[in-house]
């Protein structure tokens, strides 16, 4: 798949955004008036700017009132409706922590389900799809979900339980790619896909037009096996082990915090360029690919 | 908000505001297109369903027709070069300074020396006409681009059986039960031969594809043949020995319809030595079997012994047919002895010959219909062989591709399957045999027109186009001992002739529709060399050049004058009976063209140009008794010219009250009548006159009657072609007419009466261990001429073109996705891009031709695929061949008719490592006499 | 409305025979054409005549070859445009209900007047059948012609999608799928058809007819009556006597 910078962008801030909403809404850090501003300011600034990239890659905006509509079938549908509902449940408790110093706890609870309901949303819609074999599997929420905790752990400045969480990660990260590769690798053949294996040996001589085309640009993305690799050890390493051995080994400090931060960041943000760039679409079956 | 229920969609859109019906010029196919128009733009082109070309189904390119007319690579107005030659430098003119212009070159030229003045014009669907301005003008320097694209099916076919391949005849597609299709056949009658095919696979008939290449119209054939390039003939003639030594031949259809039975002189030393006995009143004798007696092949009753001989005066005499069979009973055309040169088994080509037998005389087709041959005689029923051949550019752009088109054609009438039911159909105006085609003429008088119609079938060294000195009296060298048959001319030759001054000189180059500086010329890069060559004053070796193109083509840039062309939407035109109609086997027919939409432009339909053009220089047949112009345009003349009497450049509506058909005085209301029914006209003939043309009776007296032929013309098909013995007797010594010493030996060897099969002479010209691979192009279907490149839609599907690997070629060299290779033949080198194509024969590569385009042309950028990856492979290919060892460099072309052998191409290959930034040969950018094209399309209209 | 039809009335396709279909490309360009003037958005052709062209197709013609060892390669077209699924995954991603699926025909179709283009149902379909057109920012495919398939200003005989109408060789052909007695089906029983990737459960509506067996020509050796001239004219003057 084509690693679009706005989805990257989307997935890796919104998740930070709803993740530190998770553990604003429990009440972790407990903090009011300015502080609380603060953390509600960044917890608002990264799910919004996320779910603001989403919106990049929209061909026609104009229609976008009606991406609620659909929340019966559609997953995108469902994470827009827990996206907003999220970010208007913790404004009722962002109000009166901020402003009143009051603790509106089942709200805080609710919006925590809700933030982490709407990483699950959003993780739905890659874990759906059966046409990307790589993606469509339990362990796509679980990492997504594991990255908005961890990561929003970290910006609550919750160091063990941030290092716990990415240690988790860093396993599941594993795991994932160990699946994913297997069941890439059973994604089939040109024969498979165009139902003339029973012929032989399939390959795409000519793919109709030599021109680009959408579905190649977007679908028929591929990166390089030993690139690839390199990138997966970068991903693990900044994303997940780095900063778990940082927050789990090292005393507490705004510096290791802040460390810690920075590498996870640039870690999940090369992970995610991964997520998509190593998804294999079937289409790509058709393009000899 | 959405449900699906609730959505309303209008199913029922208005479609168009008016849907006009003319005639698709994307090819040489020349389907019938509805044009939807709204708000008087062209906006949707479909085909007709009525039309008897395509019946409603239309290609690739006729429904991408659209952009060609909206692409933005027209020309706007008549152009003046200013810049070098080559430059692209032009300034726009009027029609009155281009029109003086072109008169103030022609006018003198035509006074003191017409032959000076050369017209040849490409991809014309206007013959007729273009070459009887040519005629009234009076240079014997006109043709067509025939004799670089398939004169040798063409002339095989019409000196043995009256009528060819091309969109001249066809299979019986509703009847055939095996269908053999040699070499690449996609471009000429395009969506008849699909809609055959569709047919063929409905019904569950085989398909046999002989083709080194899998693809197009040969990936569904059945069984695949994939032949090493120019062995077809030596494939064709084992079928034929395989066929013979098992009997499997037609020996009554032979003994009726064709030349078996003549017999042949066989005194060695005579001057009639190969030629027939003939009898009283000069017609060739046959054996009677009943009576033992000779007599006149066509006495009515006489069925010719084939098995007889005869002795008269000491002189022995066979039938035609004995010497046939004893050539091909020859082991020499044993499958083993072929197998190894056509890479085909021998076990497979017996398999094959087995097959051609059992469908032809197991599962014969009789028709009840009675029907009546030439000699009276009355039969009950039609008796139909259901098998059935198509051949096109692939057998014939070799230089041994007349003989093989010629053992092709053998193998039909063999087997009894031409005109019959199943098998081989003529359409109108075929069958015609060589006799009823015109000779040759380049009788010049100046200021004079010439002395009889530029091409034609020579009969014997009589007709062949030399001077007193024994020179070429046409610029090309058409109907000289190099090639006595070019029958279609040789416009391959004409730029290299011209430049060199051999056979003389000449002043000005008239063109149209022929992009000679680019992918229609061998040696694309030398030519561009001598279109700006300048002899030791500093002027042009070719002084001038006038040419017609509706596009900024590559040739745009090293003319001096364009005459911009409309579209073929906005011009009026004729699919004539007089040129190459556009008939079914079932009957007549020909078509218009007509404005759909007036030009938005100042530009001319080429035609119309030409009638003016004639009308300024006082040319005889374009001007009245007091000197004005006798048309307004093309269409006035379309209307109202007559070639004889009663006999116009359409048969439609004919005669003052539209009646007549073929024949009758004009209509003034016709060109309305061929709209008003949807742009063409047909006529079908009666049952019993659809199959045995040649010798029916019905046929003969509906043709007579709708002015195709002015008497009955009834024939025999010749196995054995006589005037070629005349050549070779000539050859041998007898007669006036002689050849020049060096050519002696090529002429007997290759002018053979009976078809033979020799290599390629690149085979023998080059060394086959250095340049051990074949190197073919084939068009895309999709696209045609270099028209395809400037299609927004079309470009997209093929807009950079692969150079084509077989399996082992492939990892033998280590090539991979993306890599380039320099390809290298005895005349020069090319560096490209390289795919993998396992579907090929082994010792074969290819591409698509015409795809690669010269930076600045068409409306292209300059970085765009077409010219920074695409290719030719004509820089590859040279006219003449390499030096031999009498110093000579011989044309690289047919030896009978003069056909460029494009095909002989043998090259080698090497990985280009490291690769470069562009295919090579890379030329400078030519400066474009359009604007620049616009970002983004998206017209709905 | 993205949830599909429980059922619908008809399943109206394409079988797309892969024996006859020789490549031509008219299906694609009439298709071009027709949904160019007609059903929503042009479809448009960025960079048409630069560097780097790229256009909305909504059908596509790949070539593939297939071979096995010891056996000459061979060579399939197939023309590659949307299935009409029944269990069409892209509808029922869609945010926004653009795509649907009617119950009366089972055609898939995008209401461009919902579509924001974001691509999800293209991601959806294993098929590749949906393009964005960059100019326009929607999401375009096969209409199955709607507009001219129930189109009362063409003639009866027209009512085809564009692509079967113009194809030469005869290699489309359209109908109801759903009824077991159409043309459609029985062609598809007659000749094997076959869905695409059916694993991966959209139960495609269009069918492919699998190539027919490829060089199979093995006639036996015909029986030679003369193997020189003097024995075969013996045999010439015997068989002219039986004429």
């Amino acid at each position: 798949m084509h690693p679009a910078p706005s989805v990257i962008i989307f997935t890796t801030l919104s998740g930070l955004g709803f993740g530190l909403f998770f553990w604003l809404g429990l009440g972790v850090p407990d903090v009011s008036g300015g502080t609380a501003f603060a953390f509600f300011t960044i917890a608002y600034a990264l799910s919004c700017a996320g779910l603001l990239a989403s919106t990049f890659h929209l061909g026609n905006k104009k229609n976008a009132i009606y991406a609620l509509s659909q929340w019966r079938t559609s997953w995108l549908s469902r994470e827009g409706i827990a996206a907003i509902l999220t970010l208007f449940l913790f404004a009722l408790v962002a109000v009166p922590r901020i402003f009143l110093g009051a603790e509106m706890a089942i709200s805080g609870v609710l919006g925590s389900i809700f933030a982490l309901l709407t990483v699950f949303t959003t993780s739905m819609i890659y874990a759906q799809l059966k046409t990307i074999r790589r993606w469509h599997q339990p362990l796509t929420p679980v990492m997504f979900l594991l990255h908005a905790l961890g990561g929003g752990a970290l910006l609550a400045g919750e160091a063990k339980i941030a290092g716990w969480l990415l240690l988790a990660l860093t396993l599941v990260l594993l795991a994932m790619w160990r699946i994913g590769d297997q069941r890439a690798a059973a994604r089939g053949t040109t024969g498979d896909a165009t139902g003339l294996a029973h012929l032989g040996e399939v390959r795409m001589l000519e793919s109709g037009h030599t021109a680009r085309n959408y579905v190649v640009d977007e679908m028929v993305y591929r990166v390089g096996r030993k690139h690839a690799a390199k990138l997966r050890m970068i991903a693990l390493g900044l994303a997940g082990a780095l900063p778990a051995a940082i927050l789990l080994l090292t005393p507490p400090g705004h510096i290791t915090a802040f460390l810690a931060l920075a590498l996870h960041l640039t870690g999940v943000v090369t992970g995610r360029w991964l997520f998509f760039a190593e998804a294999e679409h079937v289409v790509g079956l058709y393009h000899g690919k | 908000m959405s449900n699906p229920e609730t959505i309303q969609i209008d199913t029922s859109p208005s479609v168009s505001d008016e849907v006009r019906k003319t005639t698709c010029y994307m090819c040489a196919c020349r389907c019938g297109i509805n044009v939807h128009m709204k708000d008087g733009q062209v906006a949707y082109i479909e085909g007709n369903r009525d039309h008897p070309v395509n019946k409603g189904v239309l290609c690739g390119k006729g429904s991408a027709g659209i952009m060609q007319h909206y692409a933005p690579s027209r020309l706007r107005a008549p152009l003046k070069r200013v810049g070098p030659r080559g430059s692209g430098e032009f300034e726009e003119i009027s029609w009155d300074e281009a029109l003086d212009m072109a008169a103030g070159w022609l006018a003198p030229l035509r006074e003191n020396d017409p032959k000076r003045m050369a017209f040849f014009t490409g991809r014309d669907q206007s013959q007729s006409f273009t070459s009887w301005f040519a005629q009234a003008y009076g240079t014997p320097n006109y043709a067509a681009h025939g004799g670089f694209c398939s004169v040798n099916m063409a002339a095989a076919g019409i000196y043995t059986m009256g009528g060819a391949f091309w969109e001249f005849g066809q299979p019986d597609w509703d009847r055939t039960k095996l269908f053999m299709l040699f070499g690449v056949a996609e471009d000429h009658d395009s969506n008849p031969i699909k809609i055959g095919l569709g047919k063929l696979k409905e019904r569950g008939a085989r398909i046999i594809g002989v083709n080194p290449i899998r693809s197009g119209y040969n990936a569904i054939a059945d069984d695949w043949v994939g032949i090493t390039p120019g062995t077809d003939g030596l494939f064709i003639l084992a079928l034929v020995h395989e066929l013979l030594r098992a009997g499997k031949v037609d020996l009554a259809y032979l003994s009726r319809y064709t030349n078996a039975g003549f017999i042949v002189n066989e005194e060695p030393n005579s001057p009639e030595n190969g030629l027939f006995l003939r009898g009283q009143t000069g017609k060739p004798q046959v054996l009677c079997r009943d009576t033992g007696k000779l007599a006149d092949f066509d006495t009515p009753g006489v069925m010719p012994d084939l098995a007889g001989s005869y002795r008269h005066a000491g002189t022995s005499h066979r039938p035609v047919f004995q010497l046939l069979a004893e050539r091909y009973l020859s082991g020499d055309y044993a499958p083993e002895a072929v197998a190894e040169q056509t890479g085909i088994t021998a076990d497979r080509i017996r398999s094959i010959a087995a097959e051609l037998a059992r469908v032809a005389f197991e599962e014969e087709i009789v028709l009840d219909q009675p029907w009546t041959d030439w000699k009276g005689q009355k039969h009950d029923k039609m008796i139909g062989r259901p098998v059935s051949f198509h051949a096109m550019r692939g057998i014939s752009a070799h230089s041994n591709g007349f003989q093989t088109c010629r053992a092709l054609h053998m193998l039909q009438i063999l087997l009894g399957s031409v005109e019959v039911p199943g098998g081989f159909r003529f359409k109108p105006p075929y069958p015609k045999p060589p006799e009823a085609h015109p000779r040759p003429h380049a009788g010049v008088t100046p200021g004079q027109p010439l002395d009889g119609p530029h091409l034609g079938y020579p009969m014997g060294p009589e007709h062949l186009l030399l001077d007193d000195n024994g020179n070429a009296k046409r610029i090309d060298k058409a109907f000289t001992w190099e090639n006595p048959m070019s029958a279609h001319g040789l416009m391959h030759m004409v730029i290299s002739n011209a430049h060199a001054g051999d056979p003389y000189k000449i002043d000005t180059l008239f063109m149209y529709m022929a992009n000679m500086a680019w992918n229609s010329s061998m040696n694309s890069s030398e030519v561009m060399g001598m279109l700006t060559d300048t002899d030791e004053n500093g002027d042009y070796a070719i002084p001038h050049i006038i040419y017609s193109d509706a596009y900024s083509s590559e040739m745009v840039a090293y003319a001096d004058l364009i005459l911009p062309d409309t579209t073929y939407l906005e011009r009026h035109d004729c699919i004539s009976l007089l040129d190459r109609p556009i008939c079914e086997a079932d009957g007549a027919a020909d078509a218009i063209r007509w404005p759909v939409v007036e030009p938005d432009r100042d530009v001319r339909g080429f035609q119309t140009v030409l009638i003016q053009l004639g009308a300024k220089l006082g040319l005889p047949g374009f001007v009245t008794e007091d000197g004005s112009a006798k048309f307004e345009d093309y269409a006035d003349y379309l209307v109202n010219h007559e070639r004889r009497p009663g006999v116009g450049p359409l048969a439609g509506w004919r005669g003052k009250d539209g009646q007549g058909m073929g024949r009758g005085e004009p209509n003034p209301a016709q060109i309305d009548r061929y709209i008003e029914n949807g742009g063409f006209w047909v006529d079908h003939i009666s049952d019993e006159a659809r199959f045995y043309k040649p010798w029916n009776k019905a046929y003969q007296e509906w043709a007579v009657d709708r002015g195709i032929f002015d008497a009955e013309a009834p024939y025999v098909f010749n196995l054995y072609v006589e005037p070629m013995r005349k050549f070779q007797l000539a050859a041998e010594g007898h007669g006036d007419i002689q050849p020049p010493e060096h050519l002696r030996a090529r002429i007997q060897k290759t002018m053979d009466p009976l078809p033979i099969w020799y290599p390629p002479f690149e085979d023998t010209n080059v060394d086959p261990d250095e340049y051990p691979i074949h190197a073919l192009t084939q068009r895309p279907m999709h696209m045609y001429h270099s028209w395809g490149s400037q299609n927004a839609w079309l470009r997209q599907i093929t807009g950079k073109n692969f150079l084509y690997l077989p399996t082992d070629l492939w990892q033998q060299h280590g090539f991979k996705d993306g890599d380039y290779a320099h390809v290298t033949s005895a005349h020069g080198s090319i560096t490209v891009p390289v795919a993998h194509h396992a579907a090929l024969n082994p010792m074969t590569v290819w591409t698509w031709n015409a795809i690669g385009k010269r930076k600045g042309t068409w409306a292209l950028d300059n970085d765009a695929p077409e010219a920074t990856e695409g290719f030719l492979l004509n820089h590859l290919i040279h006219e003449l061949q390499p030096p031999k060892g009498d110093g000579l460099r011989w044309a690289n072309s047919d030896p009978v008719t003069g056909q460029a052998a494009w095909f002989d191409l043998r090259v080698k290959i090497v990985k280009a490592d490291p690769k470069p930034a562009e295919s090579q040969p890379s030329h400078p950018p030519i400066k474009s006499p359009v604007d620049k094209a616009p970002h983004v399309v998206k017209r709905k209209i | 409305m993205t949830s599909l039809p429980e059922k619908t009335d008809k399943k109206l396709g394409l079988v797309i025979d892969l024996d006859t279909c020789v490549g031509c490309q008219g299906c694609v360009t009439a298709c071009k054409g027709w949904n160019t003037q007609n059903y929503g958005a042009p479809l448009s052709d960025t960079d048409p005549y630069g560097a780097d062209p790229g256009g909305t197709f909504l059908n596509r013609v790949f070539s593939y070859e297939a071979q096995t060892e010891g056996r000459p390669a061979q060579t399939v077209h197939m023309p590659r445009s949307c299935l009409h699924c029944d269990d069409a995954p892209c509808v029922t991603v869609c945010p926004t209900g653009a795509s649907y699926k009617r119950s009366e025909d089972g055609i898939v179709l995008v209401n461009e007047d919902r579509c924001i283009g974001c691509g999800l149902c293209a991601w959806a379909c294993p098929f590749g059948a949906r393009e964005m057109d960059r100019d326009a920012g929607i999401m375009k495919k096969c209409t199955l012609c709607v507009d001219r398939i129930y189109n009362e200003n063409l003639p009866e005989e027209d009512r085809v999608p564009a692509c079967v109408r113009t194809c030469p060789s005869g290699a489309r052909h359209f109908g109801d799928l759903g009824d077991p007695d159409s043309d459609v089906s029985k062609l598809v029983a007659d000749r094997g058809g076959y869905d695409l990737m059916p694993d991966l459960g959209t139960k495609p509506v269009n069918k492919y007819l699998p190539p027919r067996a490829k060089d199979t020509l093995n006639t036996q050796p015909l029986e030679v009556v003369a193997d020189e001239p003097q024995g075969f004219l013996g045999w010439l003057d015997k068989a002219l006597e039986k004429l």
